[in-house]
């Protein structure tokens, strides 16, 4: 048997790379995957947490969340490839037009 | 040999026998699809090499070995290599999650029986959709690290044609697992064994009819088969997705698209035609011989299919898939969810 | 004891894609990285009794919305990072930046473990409570979603569309007048 703490570590070192990558990384494509692998690890808590109380709750809260990512990725990859139209560019350095 | 190792051995020899079966199903669709192709073009298929040409896939593949193995100088390295692996686990793991036969105890051998079929899953539906879901990343792939445009357009189309057709695909199965009340493949064939008026078989075949035709167009076209095989037919995009690959890596393709339509057929099987229940056989542990004669009539009907039926092309089959297929699958869904509330209640 | 091996080389898969995805030059092997790093978290899913998750993990996660992201890499054809001049003198491709941002990363994990396992009972065995056969059923899932979370689940369906007719007008091409 696999005590809880184990996954939640996993969940947390998950996360922690997810952040990372966001934070890190100058490509909007990576930094939208950075977002998944994030709400990846939050689906693994909900999960562990929901079988820790011998519900069905966690599982039913990660579909919430894996459909809402769904359509996150759909919206932000849309707004990237339009972006890339004006400026020819991935990285997210280029587009300073609102700066002061 | 003590009842648990025993089990063991034979559950080890029945994967064997699977992924045995499933060579030589693809081999053997070769050799089938060129016979059967002859025989309607009023001429004989292959028939030099071994009696009838049964040799003739043996002849095919030692020539594809022998051939030089190449790679485009602008291909990327890993991901080209990765294609053709990716297509063909993914065709082979599909099929592990499909029952084969009923249980049974090898005539007393065993103590408990044991059930014929690599893994008896509770969301065995899901797994198999899954799992040939993710066979679209092989074709992907090999479109776009061979660094051709042909390769490209093809990948790009068969991709997004595999991905079209799957929300019909799923919802003509959700219909079927309304019906049986289980996603798992082994319940939803118990649940079609007997008969009705004494010599009915229980068949969903005859409860769903749409939803049969609706599984079959949409696994033709899952499978990248005729009438929907514009993307790599030969006329069309020299050969779409695979024109860059040579040898080995070539004949992962082909084998990858006959063990899909194999599984395919495995599941409408299970499916639709009441998997391995049948008159006499099964009171003597033969199940899995009916099992095979009706995977053999759908894989037959898939080769009949493509020798007699012009192909489609892109845009008429996007169309087809999006505005009239996936329509007829929701109204079978909302039909069948009707005649359950009603009969049921 | 073949639960938990199989637990620590999910687990290891996992982490160990996800670090290769956030490094990667290129973003096609970030994908094919990260769909990897689902198919161990989708493991890990069965391995706590759900299996409907795990295979909705793999159909939604990594058959569609990986896909999507594969499509757009493709048909964009982007240049890969720092391939631009003013790009490489950039302050986080200098190696000072970069590994300060991963000792803060590493810190932000002391503090999540740290914070968990305070709060909550982290040596209970999982698994201990609860019916096995009821949890694992999707018949049981299905009841209550459709039960207590059918707000949820109608609000969603309409998100998904609002979704995809965003996606639809925002990567719409200008018509040229």
């Amino acid at each position: 048997m696999i005590p809880l703490g184990h996954y939640l570590v996993v969940s947390a070192v998950l996360f922690a790379i997810g952040t990372a990558g966001v934070f890190l990384r100058r490509n909007l494509i990576t930094i939208l995957l950075s977002i998944e692998i994030m709400l990846n690890a939050v689906n693994l808590s909900f999960v562990a947490f929901g079988r820790a109380q011998g519900t069905v709750d966690g599982q039913i809260i990660t579909f919430f969340v894996m459909t809402v990512a769904a359509a996150e990725a759909a919206v932000g990859l849309a707004i990237v490839i339009a972006l890339f139209r004006h400026r020819e560019s991935l990285n997210p350095d280029a587009f300073t037009s609102l700066k002061w | 040999m003590e009842q648990a190792t025993l089990r063991f051995v034979i559950q080890l020899g029945i994967i064997g026998l699977t992924f045995f079966m499933l060579i030589n199903a693809s081999a053997l669709l070769v050799l089938a699809e060129r016979k059967i192709m002859g025989f309607m073009q009023q001429r004989y298929g292959p028939y030099l090499v071994g009696p009838h040409g049964l040799l003739q896939p043996l002849a095919d593949i030692l020539k594809l070995l022998f051939k030089e193995e190449l790679r485009p100088k602008g291909a990327d390295k890993w991901l080209f290599t990765l294609a053709p692996i990716v297509s063909i686990t993914a065709a082979f793991a599909a099929f592990a999650a499909v029952p084969w036969g009923a249980e049974t105890t090898f005539f007393g051998l065993l103590d408990t029986p044991v059930k014929l079929g690599v893994a008896d899953v509770n969301v065995a539906v899901l797994v198999v959709f899954a799992i040939t879901s993710m066979g679209v990343y092989g074709i992907v792939l090999a479109g776009w690290s061979s660094n051709s445009k042909y390769s490209l357009l093809g990948g790009l189309r068969s991709s997004a044609q595999m991905i079209s057709y799957e929300l019909a695909y799923a919802t003509a199965l959700a219909s079927v697992i309304m019906l049986a009340g289980s996603l798992s493949l082994r319940s939803v064939v118990d649940a079609q064994a007997g008969y009705w008026l004494g010599f009915i078989p229980r068949w969903y075949l005859f409860l769903q009819p749409l939803g049969f035709i609706i599984y079959m167009i949409a696994g033709v076209a899952e499978t990248n088969r005729a009438p929907f095989d514009f993307p790599e037919a030969e006329q069309e995009l020299v050969a779409g997705y695979n024109t860059e690959y040579s040898s080995v890596r070539f004949a992962l393709f082909p084998q990858a698209e006959y063990i899909n339509m194999t599984t395919m057929s495995a599941v409408a099987t299970d499916l639709y035609l009441g998997g391995w229940h049948g008159p006499f056989l099964e009171r003597f542990g033969l199940g899995w011989v009916w099992f095979l004669i009706k995977v053999g009539v759908i894989l037959f009907a898939y080769i009949w299919v493509r020798w007699t039926v012009p192909r489609y092309r892109y845009d008429q089959l996007m169309q087809f898939g999006w505005k009239w297929l996936f329509p007829a699958a929701v109204l079978n869904l909302i039909a069948t969810a009707a005649f359950i509330l009603y009969f049921n209640a | 004891m073949p639960e938990a091996v199989l637990f620590y080389v999910f687990a290891a898969v996992a982490i160990g894609a996800s670090l290769l995805v956030i490094g990667q030059r290129n973003p096609m092997y970030s994908i094919m990285l990260l769909i990897a790093s689902f198919g161990a978290l989708s493991a890990l899913y069965i391995q706590l009794d759900a299996p409907f998750v795990a295979m909705a993990q793999i159909i939604v996660y990594a058959g569609a919305i990986m896909v999507l992201f594969l499509f757009v890499v493709m048909l964009l054809n982007a240049p890969q990072e720092d391939a631009a001049q003013w790009d490489r003198t950039h302050p986080l491709r200098r190696p000072g930046v970069g590994r300060f941002g991963a000792m803060l990363a590493a810190l932000l994990i002391v503090q999540l473990v740290w914070a968990l396992v305070r709060v909550t009972d982290g040596g209970a065995a999982v698994g201990a409570r609860g019916d096995v056969a009821e949890l694992s059923s999707v018949r049981s899932v299905g009841r209550v979603l459709f039960t207590d979370y059918v707000f949820a689940f109608e609000a969603t369906s309409i998100l998904i569309l609002v979704a995809m007719v965003g996606a639809v007008l925002l990567a719409a091409r200008e018509e040229q007048r």
